[in-house]
């Protein structure tokens, strides 16, 4: 049991608000580690902060051995990381094939010049990326919207593509921001099941998720997180019994947070 | 792919066909306009590349053509014979890269031979362009565009106030630019129907190029940039890096332009690097559709001629004006697109609805 | 030492009307958060338009006319059109004021020709100049100085004690919200056009006699301006006021540095600089900058 990604110390601070606060924790290879916590409680920040968006103002970020904390975005991306967002932010004016092409940038290196001149190495590379485009389109079961433009689709169906996108990176580590939001129950069911089937693919979740039926399904290990702070980080059946969770979840005297 | 083959072949039998056109018609003193549309449009196609497909406005592209013009012109013109005895300069000339010949007064002087200029022009704009872009664009929306503009007033002020480069008259007596011996860039009456195609030839050349890069994995990359530029970031696209690099091939495209048109017009003047000239641009690029490479090139023939025609006389800048405004009213994705008519279907529709609530 | 102080009276004289047209921007960015890149056009429309009224009325009645012409004129902008878009990218904004400043540029140089005006002085003529211990300073920079301070006063009374400015700046902080408060922020958007093109037309009343003003003098007042309102930090009035003295006085010295002809180099360079190293200029807040959207 190797470890991906481990997170030491990591802290936050927005102004006068603690967001995260020194939280460490690990994601074992070939996992599915979820991330919860009331609204407020430091989960999309966290999130942000392992990929990159925001720097930590102290602690450390390993993935793969290496220390990644304080790199841009893309260069978290290129190192095996892909991500989805809360709010779905696929490319508008781009078809689905698109899209999910967007995907295989890092796993491609045709420049600027080769781009203009239309060299061989560039267009059969090409047709290497649409080969690959089709193929996740065929697991996620998208293949018939190929050409549809991503954004005209269902919210359901954009989620997908999004996934499919982060999927086409070949991430070794797979971070969901909230996936189930928005979903119906037949389709969280579903989602759950293709989460499950990704990680049998060999990529490693971390999931950040309000839906507690999916995340007591699907994960391996769930780590909670309240005003900043880990308070929690065990086996699902662990975590629905550890009392301070309960406490934040369901509130104590006159705390309705 | 070959959509695009098509389409330049399309462009290439026009050129053809207006240049049989004139020859018939006996009427080929319009080629010299049209040559200087030509070279107007490869600045415009650069620039179209930088606001539609990266997203990144620029009010400052009149300073990079400015740059290439004005340097092109000031080392074909300026005599080096004074110091022709430094061991640089004297290796220069044995090497072939200054190059003795007749000035207009019949004197002889020591100049920069044409080739070497322009490469030098080039990469001198290229670099200009790589040190200003990487700050400039950094910044997003107003602060953008008012650093761009900045940088063309700077380039506009410096040009006007400095008497080396002629000060307010520019310079003139730039040689014509021997491309290789008897094919010759000047305006001069005998090459007129040569240079109208060698200008085309160098936008269809551009227009490859930029097409090619629009259909690459680049090119996607940058219309990722220009969808959400968070996503694309998180896809793995360097965002800057490809920002800047986008930048700097305009700047580059300007470059030639502003360098192929100087030696075509024999002069360059202060007007080329004015601030006016960048917004003319940059409302092109919007008239045709900012996104839209064909639309930028139609756009650009048809104003630039006309411009140039003095068809428009005192309001030629006004007509810019009006145009910029009310396509940015009412049509702000540009003209030459699929959804006009559907657009102008809904604005009546909206209309009638105002009329009848009344 | 008296030429030192020399240079600093020319420095403030330039600084008052770089700050009048910061304070232009600032209005409109504050209401509807674009720059209006049209702003240096209502100065020149302002001090043209003065130059022709004082033919048939006296000065003073000639500039409040002005003024008022200019407003009416931002409103009219404003109405036609900013009012009736929905949302618009800035991208497209910037491009409608800018066509709207050519526009205005070049029915200024139809009406008014290429030539330069300027306004008699208000008081004496160019050549009266007060004594002020040794240094000699022309009147008008005092009719300048004072002018704008009043206009600076006023404002502050104006956003901080009227509920007309009040109403202005709550569309500033938050408009959906002032929206719901029943104030009808279109209106206010209006206003703060005329509020700003007035301010504008003043300015370029009470410089004309010292600077001259022609039908192109607008664009590079704006850059100024917005040059100033960068480094007192966008919005911020008072400190886009030192702010323009700061760049009047540098301006005013470079020339003891550099030729005359690169003037405006020097304080483009400055924009450049601000906008690179600290975009929510020298007295902003960077962290509260950064949540604004440019």
């Amino acid at each position: 049991m190797t470890t991906l990604l481990s997170v030491g110390t990591l802290s936050k601070r927005f102004g006068g608000l603690q967001a995260v606060n020194e939280v460490s924790f690990s994601v074992t290879a070939g996992s599915i580690k979820a991330l919860i916590g009331p609204n407020g409680a430091g989960k999309t920040t966290l999130f942000n902060l392992i990929s990159g968006v925001i720097a930590p103002d102290s602690g450390f970020i390993n993935f793969c051995g290496h220390e990644v904390q304080g790199l841009r975005p893309h260069q978290v991306a290129s190192r095996g990381m892909a991500r989805t967002f809360q709010h779905i932010r696929l490319f508008p004016k781009m078809s689905v094939l698109e899209n999910v092409m967007i995907g295989r940038h890092i796993h491609s290196r045709a420049g600027f010049v080769a781009g203009m001149l239309n060299l061989p190495y560039a267009w059969s590379e090409e047709k290497k990326i649409i080969e690959k485009a089709h193929e996740i389109l065929a697991f996620l079961e998208l293949e018939n919207l190929a050409d549809v433009e991503a954004t005209s689709l269902s919210y359901g169906q954009q989620r997908n593509v999004e996934l499919g996108r982060a999927l086409a990176c070949e991430p070794k580590l797979l971070l969901l921001d909230e996936p189930a939001a928005g979903l119906n129950m037949s389709e969280t069911a579903e989602l759950g099941a293709l989460i499950s089937r990704i990680r049998d693919t060999g990529v490693t979740v971390l999931i950040v998720e309000h839906d507690m039926t999916l995340v007591m399904d699907i994960s391996d290990e769930i780590i909670v997180l309240s005003y900043g702070k880990k308070i929690a980080d065990d086996k699902p059946l662990a975590v629905q019994s550890n009392s301070e969770v309960i406490n934040v979840y369901l509130g104590e005297d006159e705390d309705d947070a | 792919m070959s959509a695009k083959f098509l389409q330049l072949i399309g462009l290439a039998v026009c050129i053809v066909a207006i240049q049989i056109c004139t020859q018939m018609t006996d009427s080929s003193y319009y080629l010299t306009q049209l040559t200087m549309t030509a070279y107007y449009s490869l600045l415009v196609i650069g620039l179209c590349m930088l606001i539609g497909y990266a997203g990144q406005i620029s009010l400052g592209h009149a300073g990079f053509f400015a740059i290439g013009g004005y340097m092109s012109a000031f080392l074909t013109t300026h005599d080096f014979t004074a110091i022709k005895g430094e061991p640089f300069v004297a290796f220069l000339s044995k090497i072939g890269v200054l190059v003795v010949r007749k000035d207009v007064y019949g004197g002889e002087l020591l100049a920069f031979h044409s080739w070497p200029a322009c490469i030098l022009s080039v990469c001198t704009v290229l670099i200009v362009a790589y040190v200003i872009g990487g700050p400039v664009l950094k910044l997003k929306g107003h602060y953008l565009a008012m650093a761009t503009l900045g940088f063309g007033i700077i380039i506009y002020r410096i040009v006007v106030g400095t008497s080396g480069l002629g000060a307010a008259d520019g310079i003139s007596g730039v040689p014509g630019f021997t491309l290789f011996p008897g094919v010759v860039i000047s305006g001069k009456g005998s090459g007129r129907i040569l240079n109208y195609y060698i200008a085309w030839g160098v936008v269809i050349a551009g227009m490859t190029f930029l097409l090619n890069l629009i259909s690459s994995r680049v090119g996607r990359a940058l219309s990722a940039i220009h969808g959400a530029e968070d996503a694309a970031e998180a896809m793995g696209i360097p965002t800057a890096n490809y920002k800047l690099k986008v930048f700097v091939l305009s700047a580059g495209f300007a470059a030639v332009a502003g360098i192929l048109l100087t030696h075509f017009n024999g002069s360059i003047g202060p007007s080329e690097a004015s601030v006016m000239k960048s917004v003319r641009y940059v409302a092109i690029v919007a008239i045709g559709g900012m996104t839209s490479l064909w639309g930028a090139v139609f756009m650009s023939l048809i104003l630039n001629y006309f411009s140039l025609r003095g068809s428009f006389g005192t309001y030629d800048d006004a007509v810019f004006g009006v145009i910029l405004v009310l396509i940015m009213l009412f049509a702000p994705d540009g003209l030459i697109r699929r959804q006009i008519l559907i657009d102008l279907k809904y604005f009546f529709r909206r209309f009638a609805k105002k009329e009848a609530a009344l | 030492m008296e030429l030192l102080f020399q240079y600093i009276v020319a420095g403030v004289t330039y600084g008052t009307i770089y700050a009048i047209v910061a304070i232009g921007f600032n209005i409109i960015y504050n209401t509807t958060g674009i720059i209006n890149f049209a702003q240096g056009e209502f100065v020149m429309l302002g001090g043209m338009t003065a130059f022709t009224l004082k033919e048939y009325m006296p000065l003073p009645l000639a500039i409040v006319s002005a003024v008022i012409i200019t407003m009416i004129i931002g409103a009219l902008i404003e109405m036609l059109f900013i009012r009736w878009l929905h949302k618009p990218s800035v991208l497209r904004m910037i491009i409608i004021t800018i066509g709207l400043s050519i526009l205005i540029r070049e029915t200024a140089l139809h009406i008014w020709g290429e030539g330069v005006t300027a306004l008699p002085y208000f008081t004496g003529t160019s050549l009266s100049s007060v004594n002020l211990g040794g240094v000699f300073v022309s009147p008008q920079v005092f009719w300048a100085v004072g002018i704008s301070s009043v206009v600076v006063v006023l404002l502050g009374v104006f956003f901080n004690f009227t509920l007309l400015g009040k109403q202005m700046r709550a569309c500033s902080a938050n408009r959906e919200a002032a929206r719901l408060c029943g104030i009808s922020t279109q209106n206010m958007v209006t206003l703060s056009f005329m509020l700003s093109a007035a301010i504008g037309a003043l300015g370029g009343c009470i410089v004309s006699p010292i600077t001259y003003i022609q039908y192109d003098s607008g664009s590079q007042l704006a850059i100024k301006g917005f040059t100033v309102a960068i480094l007192g930090g966008l919005g911020n009035s008072t400190a886009a006021v030192a702010a323009a003295m700061i760049l009047g006085i540098l301006e005013s010295f470079s020339i003891w540095a550099l030729p005359a002809a690169y003037k405006d180099v020097v304080s483009i360079a400055i924009m450049l600089i601000i906008l690179f190293l600290k975009p929510s200029g020298l007295f902003g807040n960077a962290a509260s900058a950064r949540l604004k959207e440019y």
